[in-house]
């Protein structure tokens, strides 16, 4: 994924679509970081004033949950279920050997995942967003050897 | 022209079924046949995704597991007159794993084309919606007190009670907010009817509307599930086109609008009050009770909240009646359960039937034992904060009062199978992990007996003061049990305790050990 540079202009465009909203800074700031592929720095500011609370609001919902990040992604984002499910199908032993497997790459992120509904086709993964099933190294390795 | 079924569920993708769609298109289209492709739900027997069926003039046939390299194989058996192959699974209806289910709240999954409203409408649906039009909010709420439907979600609450107690509170506002937030390892039956049946969902929701009083509504889906967001987005968007959904409800006076909010990635935001702060754009932490959200819930107002389960499976107790669905079941547990049958297990996927079955039937009858091919060892029932049971408690009738009296607890319809590989000590060091991961911070049991819990537990690993380390756990537990504010500190010592109790071997053979 190819996400544009920062710019406040765009950020206060991205800002003004949510920020009426009941509620707004949880989904504005999904909505910066769908844009720019994360949460930058100068938008938290930006983000408080528009939605009307303190800066330290901001940071603790920024901060609180997983998926919001606050440094650019990797181009390549996957991620391996090693919950119970996945468990049982050997998921930490995949999680391990893909991560050493990729270790050089430094165009790929492999991140946990705390199930993603696929658990009768476990261990599962998801490769930019795309569900996987019965995930091996061998076809995660294959799959991000052909993005 | 012949209509092929491809599932679009995302399990189904998520093994092929996207490869097999654009194969069976180009190799149609180079042999000058007119195939139209649907792509369904998931029928939910997921050991056999991707699952291709063809209707003929005999019904539907179904052929499975289907790989883009068998495209090929399939028309020269010529497949699309039902001709004979080695994945051919005859009539769809009549596979067994199947046709001995007994499908209420997944009769259509799997059946129609997730976003074609003719295709839900002649399938039943809408049905409940105009009968519920038809009637006062009382006798809505009435008939879903007469039902005995209670809350899918895990707690089990009855569903009347809590529309209720929402209709009763006055309020110049109510909400209606589904919890689609599915965050237990194990169960993935929220997802498909998001992804093969949403309609169905938005018309729960919509009944719930009328039943309160409520005008809007909020479903809270996980990142997690992309698939299922963009469905639910398609979904509300041509419901609103169509009249069942927006103002003035096919026709009436009725009006209810859904709109979406998307997790962060938040286990806990699973437990209804943190899911509330969730949607009004704050950090997940836990409310204290009371109030309670039936009264004081989203934005202060009164607010129903209920899964997706439940509210999916309100149209079939409107259309269908309350005796009917109170006709299924065993004890104060009525109607029919979604189980999920996943982890190590040969035949997983979606097992709709009348609670009081057993779980040695889900696991043996249908899941077919393990996938490895090794022997059963445990069994995790109800996510993360469910108990491991042993082999030895097949026996046990699946409903919730049975699995509490036998130290359990239904939850969300879950199961997850292990082999004899499974090292328990390690499981119960994982539930401690995952709460202190996820845990929201505002009790202390939760945020730092966690935390304890884990390192007392590997000490335990390690072989130090097994039998005081072990004393040590099960204090925590009772404390975490009792001290906590919601059931992710609450319920983190079920599976903890539930290994020690049945797996003891698995603790005390480590002295020594440097595992």
């Amino acid at each position: 994924m190819q996400f544009p540079a920062w710019s406040q202009e765009r950020a206060l465009d991205v800002i003004a679509r949510t920020s009426g909203e009941p509620g707004p800074v949880l989904v504005t700031l999904q909505g910066i970081q769908e844009y720019f592929g994360y949460v930058p720095d100068g938008a938290v500011a930006l983000i408080a004033s528009a939605c009307n609370v303190s800066r330290a609001d901001v940071h603790g919902v920024l901060t609180f949950y997983h998926d919001l990040r606050t440094e650019l992604p990797r181009k390549v984002q996957i991620k391996i279920c090693v919950a119970e499910a996945c468990q049982s199908m050997g998921a930490r032993d995949v999680a391990e050997s893909a991560r050493k497997s990729v270790i050089d790459n430094l165009d790929v992120e492999i991140s946990n995942a705390y199930c993603l509904g696929n658990c009768a086709l476990a261990p599962a993964a998801s490769v930019d967003g795309k569900l996987r099933g019965r995930v091996s190294v061998k076809s995660l390795v294959k799959e991000i050897s052909q993005l | 022209m012949t209509i092929v079924y491809v599932p679009g569920d995302s399990a189904a993708r998520s093994v092929g079924a996207d490869q097999v769609a654009i194969e069976i298109a180009s190799q149609a289209n180079a042999r000058g046949l007119d195939v139209q492709i649907v792509r369904n739900g998931s029928r939910g027997a997921l050991f056999l995704e991707p699952l291709v069926e063809v209707l003929t003039s005999s019904g539907r046939i179904a052929f499975g597991p289907v790989s883009a390299d068998e495209i090929n194989s399939l028309f020269e058996a010529d497949f699309l007159n039902g001709g004979d192959h080695v994945l051919a699974l005859g009539k769809s209806d009549e596979i067994a794993w199947l046709a001995k289910q007994d499908r209420v709240t997944f009769a259509r999954v799997g059946i129609i084309d997730p976003l074609s409203i003719s295709d839900y409408e002649s399938h039943g649906g809408l049905t409940g919606l105009r009968k519920a039009l038809d009637m006062k909010s009382e006798d809505i709420v009435e008939q879903v007190t007469a039902s005995g439907l209670r809350g899918r979600g895990g707690a089990g609450f009855p569903a009347g009670i809590k529309w209720r107690t929402v209709l009763n509170t006055v309020g110049e506002k109510k909400y209606i907010c589904c919890n689609a937030d599915e965050g237990d390892s194990g169960t993935f039956a929220d997802r498909m009817v998001m992804e093969g049946d949403p309609f169905m969902l938005l018309e729960g929701m919509t009944i719930a509307g009328i039943a309160v009083g409520a005008t809007e509504g909020v479903i809270y889906i996980r990142s997690e599930y992309p698939d299922a967001i963009e469905m639910m987005k398609k979904a509300i968007v041509l419901a609103n086109e169509f009249g069942s959904l927006g103002e003035n409800i096919l026709g009436t006076e009725r009006s209810f609008h859904v709109r979406i909010r998307v997790g962060g990635g938040s286990y806990v935001c699973g437990e209804e009050t943190a899911m509330l702060e969730s949607i009004e754009g704050k950090r997940g932490v836990v409310r204290s009770k009371p109030p309670l959200p039936a009264i004081e819930g989203l934005f202060g107002k009164p607010t129903v909240i209920n899964n997706v389960l439940t509210l999916a499976t309100v149209p079939a107790v409107m259309s269908g009646g309350a005796d009917a669905y109170k006709a299924r079941g065993v004890g104060r547990s009525v109607g029919t359960q979604v189980f999920q049958l996943g982890g190590n297990i040969a035949r997983g996927g979606i097992v709709e039937l009348a609670f009081g079955t057993t779980l040695g039937s889900l696991i043996n009858d249908y899941g077919d034992g393990t996938f490895t091919g090794k022997s059963i060892r445990a069994v995790q029932i109800g996510g993360p904060l469910g108990a491991y049971l042993p082999a030895s408690s097949f026996d046990v009738s699946m409903d919730y009062e049975s699995l509490l009296a036998a130290g359990g607890m239904l939850g969300h319809g879950g199961l997850v199978l292990f082999d004899e590989s499974v090292d328990m000590a390690i499981q119960a060091k994982f539930a401690m992990e995952f709460c202190a991961l996820e845990s929201c911070g505002k009790c202390t049991p939760c945020r730092i007996g966690s935390t304890r819990g884990a390192e007392t537990i590997t000490k335990i690993i390690d072989g130090q003061d097994i039998d005081g380390n072990k004393r040590l756990l099960l204090d925590l537990c009772e404390v975490m049990t009792d001290g906590s504010l919601c059931a992710m500190g609450g319920l983190t010592p079920l599976p903890v305790r539930s290994a020690l109790l049945h797996f003891p071997e698995d603790f005390d053979s480590r002295i020594g050990a440097t595992k």
